[in-house]
């Protein structure tokens, strides 16, 4: 059993200042504040009247052994895991998954897919935004950016609902392509959300980004160069705020993404406010990609034809004997893959999402080790608080977007 | 392999005598862990490998020699290009306790995002890194025992209860203290 240990001060004594030991600053905890620190992230910090001298991020509160439990399951039914491990990022975590899985195993995925992918990806690239956005404005205490952000994610939530049943745990895409195809309703609802959403991102302007309360507690804080940001594995929105050109869906296109026509905006401030700007201009491009991805939306079939890989259709089953045996073999046993290694990466909402899968040869994996961004972007925290005061570090805190259940996993 | 890939495996792996092997265009690179800061620090000097995109490991258990494989996952963003370095090690040496763990150099020095990195995987796997300036476990609470991504860590799960072993099962079920 575990035993629940007394922490004293000389754990942390190689983390804080000489000054913390004599009592002369000052060790707090600090929360809840972001909606991500209410029982989640405990940040320890070593303060000198109001100004943060060391910051101590303690994490691992949301911890619920995601690489171990899909070790244990087979690659079909591991990926319901991966909904769970990044809550506002469902959809881009079955991603990650199945083109891991895909790669490991060499599947095709046929072209309507890829583009149903694509736009479900981006419209959950939006959700996140939208969800960073108001918990931003919640702790600069503009309240009423949380509840116009909630209600545009609504919109999408329900669009998820309508493709998958689910709003959140969609696992929606499989190994091959996706589960179903979307109902006829769904490029009416996704017309629907184009048309407001530029409308609502002006909005969103016209409350914040000139705003100057907002300006007053954002610009010039938190700075982050480029080259502590690489070092540090910061990827995403914060790093392209630093001045560094990378997303992964220029530099390796992947689902189809070299045929859409999109930029990355990239800023070179890296302060907070920079990051709210390349976010805030996300937004515009994600819209960009759904458009096009839905014009020319293919017509064919959502899922691979492979059938040692994917499922044959329910009305196969009744009158073909080998996709009896082909589903009753992948539902019981699951496809074996190779004794192999892959590493393949997406561009998440929060940066460089990335699993490296190993097979075994038999159908579970040896080793799943999920490459979360929150969990570098937060360990670079503690670098560019430090001189800061504490009602800055809620905002720089905002400003890099964390996610504790990616960061635990 | 990449052609933009092939002279830095043919530069490594003359300088430090590694083998390499390749699977669906991804080269993994097999290096000894005393020379692990040597490359790394050459790949991010010379090589443009500015990123350390993921550090972790794999327990490859039963087999104990090698037993772990720690991984070093590289992406250069000047020449778009990946390069997986792989460390063998074996397992625990004889004896209990902290100090028998297997032990490889740090490379905080290089990234600075192997600071967390290696306290995960000593906290997940029981590996210890040479030098690590802040050597505690991060993501399990302190005192826990064991490594839970060791292949031999059990995985607990909880018995289903149905209504005839509803009372059986409610006997031994953990309950918080009076």
């Amino acid at each position: 059993m575990t035993q629940i240990e007394e922490v004293s001060i000389d754990q942390f004594k190689h983390l804080v200042s000489e000054r913390a030991l004599t009592g002369e600053t000052m060790l707090l905890n600090m929360g809840p504040q972001h909606p991500s620190t209410h029982g989640v992230l405990r940040l320890l910090l070593e303060l000198d009247g109001e100004i943060v001298v060391n910051c101590i991020p303690d994490i691992g509160y949301l911890h619920t052994g995601i690489e171990k439990n899909m070790e244990a399951k087979t690659y079909q039914k591991a990926e319901v895991m991966t909904d769970r491990l990044d809550y506002m990022n469902p959809m881009g975590n079955n991603l990650a998954y199945v083109m891991a899985v895909e790669k490991l195993v060499d599947l095709d995925v046929p072209p309507r897919a890829q583009a149903l992918r694509v736009i479900l990806v981006e419209l959950q690239r939006i959700a996140s935004h939208l969800v960073w956005l108001g918990s931003v404005g919640l702790d600069l205490a503009a309240m009423s950016m949380f509840l116009y952000c909630f209600r545009e994610r609504e919109q999408i939530l329900d669009i998820f609902e309508l493709v998958s049943g689910q709003r959140m745990m969609t696992t929606y895409f499989r190994p091959g392509g996706v589960w179903r195809d979307v109902p006829v309703e769904f490029e009416k609802a996704v017309r629907e959300f184009l048309k407001i959403f530029p409308k609502r991102i002006d909005e969103y302007e016209t409350l914040l980004t000139k705003n100057p309360l907002f300006l007053d507690r954002m610009l010039g804080l938190g700075l982050l160069d480029a080259a502590t940001a690489l070092s540090y594995g910061v990827t995403g929105p914060t790093l392209r705020a630093s001045g560094v050109d990378w997303d992964l869906r220029k530099a390796r296109p992947y689902s189809g993404y070299e045929q859409y026509d999109f930029n990355v905006p990239v800023l070179t401030e890296g302060d907070t406010y920079a990051r709210y700007l390349v976010r805030i201009q996300e937004f515009r491009e994600s819209l960009k990609i759904i458009e096009q991805a839905l014009n020319k939306l293919p017509f064919g079939p959502v899922r691979s034809e492979n059938r040692k890989f994917v499922p044959p259709p329910r009305s196969e089953i009744g009158v073909s004997m080998e996709s009896l045996i082909h589903h009753f073999k992948l539902w019981t046993e699951g496809f074996p893959a190779p004794r192999a290694s892959v590493y393949s990466a997406i561009e998440s909402p929060r940066g460089e999402l990335a699993l490296m899968l190993e097979g075994d040869g038999g159908p579970k994996p040896l080793r799943v080790h999920l490459r979360t961004p929150s969990f570098d972007n937060l360990s670079v925290l503690p670098h560019i608080v430090k001189g800061h005061l504490v009602a800055d570090l809620v905002a720089i805190l905002a400003s890099i977007d964390i996610v504790l259940g990616d960061i635990d996993r | 392999m990449d052609t933009k890939l092939e002279p830095i495996v043919k530069n490594i792996q003359q300088k430090f005598n590694a083998t390499f092997e390749e699977f669906r265009g991804e080269v993994h690179l097999f290096l000894k862990p005393e020379q692990i800061v040597d490359v790394l620090t050459l790949l991010r000097d010379e090589h443009h490998f500015e990123l350390l995109s993921a550090l972790t490991a794999v327990d490859y258990y039963p087999q104990t020699s090698p037993r772990f494989h720690v991984i070093y996952q590289l992406t250069s963003l000047a020449k778009n290009l990946s390069l997986q370095l792989r460390i063998p090690i074996n397992g625990n040496n004889p004896g209990v306790g902290a100090g028998s763990y297997p032990r490889i150099p740090t490379a905080t020095g290089v990234y600075g995002v192997a600071n967390w990195r290696e306290r995960e995987l000593l906290d997940m796997f029981g590996i210890e890194f040479e030098g690590h300036p802040d050597p505690r476990r991060i993501l399990m609470p302190e005192g826990t025992e064991g490594h839970p991504l060791r292949k031999d860590f059990p995985l607990g799960y909880e018995e289903p209860q149905f209504t005839f072993n509803f009372d059986e099962i409610g006997l031994h079920k953990p309950r918080p203290k009076e």
